[in-house]
């Protein structure tokens, strides 16, 4: 994992000091509130339906022990002694105190934290597949080139003041996509040309929100060492041709569209042209230096633990559940990647106590060199686990109520917070999500149907990423009340599609019959192992209209 | 535009006035004093102001600063104007200007110019900076230096850090 060194240092300490000068400025009215917004934004900070929300920055959802210890202290001594997990691999605090968050931002800064660009109109923090590194099938580790995002893109000076904020995310592995490019502002999927150099496929103008939009390509393949012109060439066209007129038509994705992805493309590589060969061109040598941050950690010789675990696992049917639905593959003989979940139903999607962040620290010293990886699905990872310490460690997390197995299954929901928390959501979330989870709540039936995403948001910014669930819902507000609107057939995964709205909104209280009755066509149609989405997609949608309005 | 910051931000005292756009119709109207005009104007009259050190022209957020390719350096004075500090095309066209079309004089911020967008605007090549009058002087030497490196190369250092961590 990435260290900083003696210019990270600097620069970070200086943030601190900079953002703690212009906090002192606002509470001393030197800055009117309009001025002070797009700082204190730049600082992951929002002032909420209840108190300021703070976004700690999590690059590429990566963590080692101390910083989430120091995390967990700063949710004690600052906030109500718990946080959150967010979609983009953050981690956000609910109720700091505006006062505070010079102070916070110092603690942080002392474990190689910030809350940088984690919102307002700049280029927020790159995000990834979790299992970066640890993965068989991946053309290449993706993390130091978000790594090297990261360092261009922290305080570029040019793009401070986009028309709108900026997403960027990699992904690595040709089978999946963990990290949703294709819904970023830009996407970057790694490849391998015919002469077997590494690049870039560039995917420009994905994104959710108001107008759902799955990125197009515009470059098929860029190679590595012209990244970061490249991405300048894209913001410098962006800053300077993006609408500012309305803040709703003001991200990448109009303009793409605009211009026709063809005619953005050719602007791009007219630009590109100029700059293509200037200092900011990588270098092997810088490329080399980053992912010297990202070897490997000391793995014992090992062989797979095949025979132990069989028999772990025919002697407790819970953890066979487990092993076969939180844990995954590793590239190393022996060792497994465990995904603790943080979907315990009754406790919102995401949400972690101090203590939690403690035993996680534990957790991962313990069993994992020291480090986490925070998942887009808000669960956490903990990559490199052995496996003959698999048992152990199911033992140790399931008073923890990490160990719900369902990841990637329909009650593995991926929600925003809501009308509980959000000063901008038309109808609560977080009950939806319950409610559907207690329904639910049979495993083996759950189990049966295989791999579904549900995703919520409680308004159009989706926050939960509705639109690229395979069952989307989205909260809306009908004369006041809150209603809930069902789509089908989304994915945020290389076949990327938004989903398509099923009919008029519900009520919440019938959300649960409503997603029974979804199901219900699915098990219905489906053909032997065929995931929901692929029945979806062989059936359409008619089925199950008829069967939800009839 | 009694005073301006410079880049070590200090300040100084010049007469340089903006002369806005002139509204259809009307014809632009150049002061007796250091003047500002619109750049596509200076272009379209370019051989009235042979030789004056005295006009320099300015461009606004949206206005596409290749229409001086070529010419930039007969300017004693450019300006770009920051109609709302949020709006952040006039780094772009600074580094333009500068990067692209090689211009050699003062370059200056006009406009909704407030204290944290100095050091920004001073890494993309602008040389002084006409900060809004509500806002205190003293402190734009604070605010041009809150960072003492960046990570990118940009118009101030063409070395970006990753170049520099190589030496
Ligand atoms: C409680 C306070 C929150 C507020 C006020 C808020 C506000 C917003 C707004 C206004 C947008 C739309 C921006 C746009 O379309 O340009 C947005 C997008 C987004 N938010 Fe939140 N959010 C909050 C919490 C969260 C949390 C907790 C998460 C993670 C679970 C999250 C994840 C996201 C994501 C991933 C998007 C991007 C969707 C896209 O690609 O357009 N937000 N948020
Ligand atoms: S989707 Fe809407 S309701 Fe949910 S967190 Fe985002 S802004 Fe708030």
């Amino acid at each position: 994992m990435y260290v900083y060194d003696e210019h990270d240092r600097q620069i970070a300490a200086e943030r601190v000091a900079q953002f703690r000068d212009q906090t002192e400025r606002a509470l001393a009215g030197e800055l009117s509130e309009d001025e002070f917004l797009p700082l204190r934004l730049q600082n992951g900070l929002y002032v909420q339906r209840l108190a300021p929300m703070l976004r700690i920055c999590v690059p590429y959802g990566m963590l080692r022990s101390e910083q989430l210890r120091r995390l967990a202290r700063v949710t004690r001594d600052y906030d109500k002694g718990y946080a959150h997990f967010t979609t983009r691999q953050n981690v956000q605090l609910n109720w700091p105190a505006l006062e505070d968050v010079p102070d916070i931002l110092a603690e942080l800064a002392e474990v190689e934290m910030h809350a940088n660009q984690t919102s307002g109109n700049c280029i927020r923090n790159t995000t990834t597949d979790q299992f970066s590194g640890v993965q068989v099938d991946e053309i290449v580790d993706p993390r130091p080139y978000c790594e090297i995002i990261r360092q261009w893109s922290t305080f570029h000076p040019e793009f401070a003041f986009l028309p709108r904020k900026f997403k960027v995310a990699v992904n690595a592995s040709e089978k999946t996509d963990r990290a949703a490019i294709q819904v970023h502002d830009i996407g970057l999927q790694m490849v391998r040309n015919d002469q077997g150099e590494l690049g870039f496929r560039v995917h420009v103008g994905g994104g959710l929100g108001r107008t759902p939009m799955v990125g197009p390509v515009i470059r098929d393949f860029l190679p590595e060492l012209d990244l970061l012109t490249y991405l300048e060439a894209v913001l410098r066209v962006y800053n300077r041709y993006g609408r500012r007129d309305n803040k709703f038509k003001a991200r990448i994705k109009i303009l793409v569209k605009a211009l026709t992805p063809k005619g953005f493309a050719e602007k791009v590589e007219a630009e590109w042209a100029h700059i293509k060969d200037s200092p900011t061109r990588l270098t092997r040598e810088a490329i080399e230096r980053i992912q010297g941050y990202f070897t490997e950690p000391a793995y014992d010789a090992l062989e797979n633990a095949t025979e132990l675990l069989a028999s772990q696992r025919f002697d407790n049917r819970q953890f066979d559940q487990w092993l076969s639905h939180n844990v995954d593959s590793h590239k190393k003989p022996g060792y497994a990647i465990v995904t603790l979940t943080m979907k315990k139903t009754g406790t919102p999607p995401g949400d972690v106590s101090d203590t939690q962040l403690e035993q996680i620290a534990e957790l991962a010293d313990q069993y994992s060199f020291g480090e986490v990886r925070v998942t887009h699905q808000q669960n956490v990872v903990l990559a490199d686990v052995r496996q003959d310490q698999l048992f152990e460690l199911w033992q140790r997390i399931e008073p923890m109520g990490f160990a719900t197995a369902n990841l990637n299954t329909l009650t593995d929901v991926i929600c925003c917070p809501g009308g509980d928390y959000c000063a901008l959501a038309n109808a609560k979330s977080i009950p939806v999500a319950e409610s559907i989870q207690r329904r639910f709540d049979d495993k083996d039936f759950l189990y049966d149907l295989g791999d579904i995403d549900l995703n919520i948001s409680g308004c159009m910014n989706a926050c939960g990423h509705h639109h690229v669930g395979n069952i989307g819902v989205l909260g809306v507000d009908k004369k006041g009340e809150e209603f809930y609107q069902v789509s089908l057939g989304g994915s945020s995964h290389h076949d990327a599609t938004i989903g398509k709205i099923l009919g008029p909104s519900f009520a919440q209280e019938d959300m649960p019959d409503v997603i029974a009755k979804i199901i219900d066509v699915y098990v219905d149609n489906r053909k032997e192992e065929e995931p929901f989405l692929e029945t979806y997609r062989r059936i359409g949608i008619e089925p199950f209209k008829e069967r939800v309005y009839a | 535009m009694p005073e301006v910051i410079t880049k070590d931000g200090s300040i100084k005292q010049d007469s340089w006035v903006v002369v806005p756009r002139p509204e259809d119709g009307e014809s632009l109207n150049i002061p007796e004093q250091p003047a500002l005009i619109p750049a596509d104007l200076w272009l379209a009259g370019k051989e009235h102001f042979e030789g004056r050190d005295d006009i320099g022209v300015w461009f606004d957020s949206h206005d596409e600063p290749e229409i001086l390719e070529g010419v930039v350096n007969e300017l004693p004075l450019i300006a770009v104007n920051f109609p709302k500090f949020a709006d952040g095309r006039g780094y772009s066209i600074a580094r333009l200007l500068r990067e692209r079309f090689g211009y050699q004089h003062e370059l200056r911020a006009i406009g909704d110019v407030l204290l944290d967008q100095l050091q920004f605007m001073k890494r993309c090549g602008f040389d002084s900076y006409a900060l809004r009058e509500d806002k205190d002087a003293s402190k734009a030497a604070r605010a041009l230096n809150f960072f003492s490196q960046g990570y990118q190369a940009a118009t101030d250092t063409d070395v970006p850090l990753f170049r520099r961590r190589a030496s």
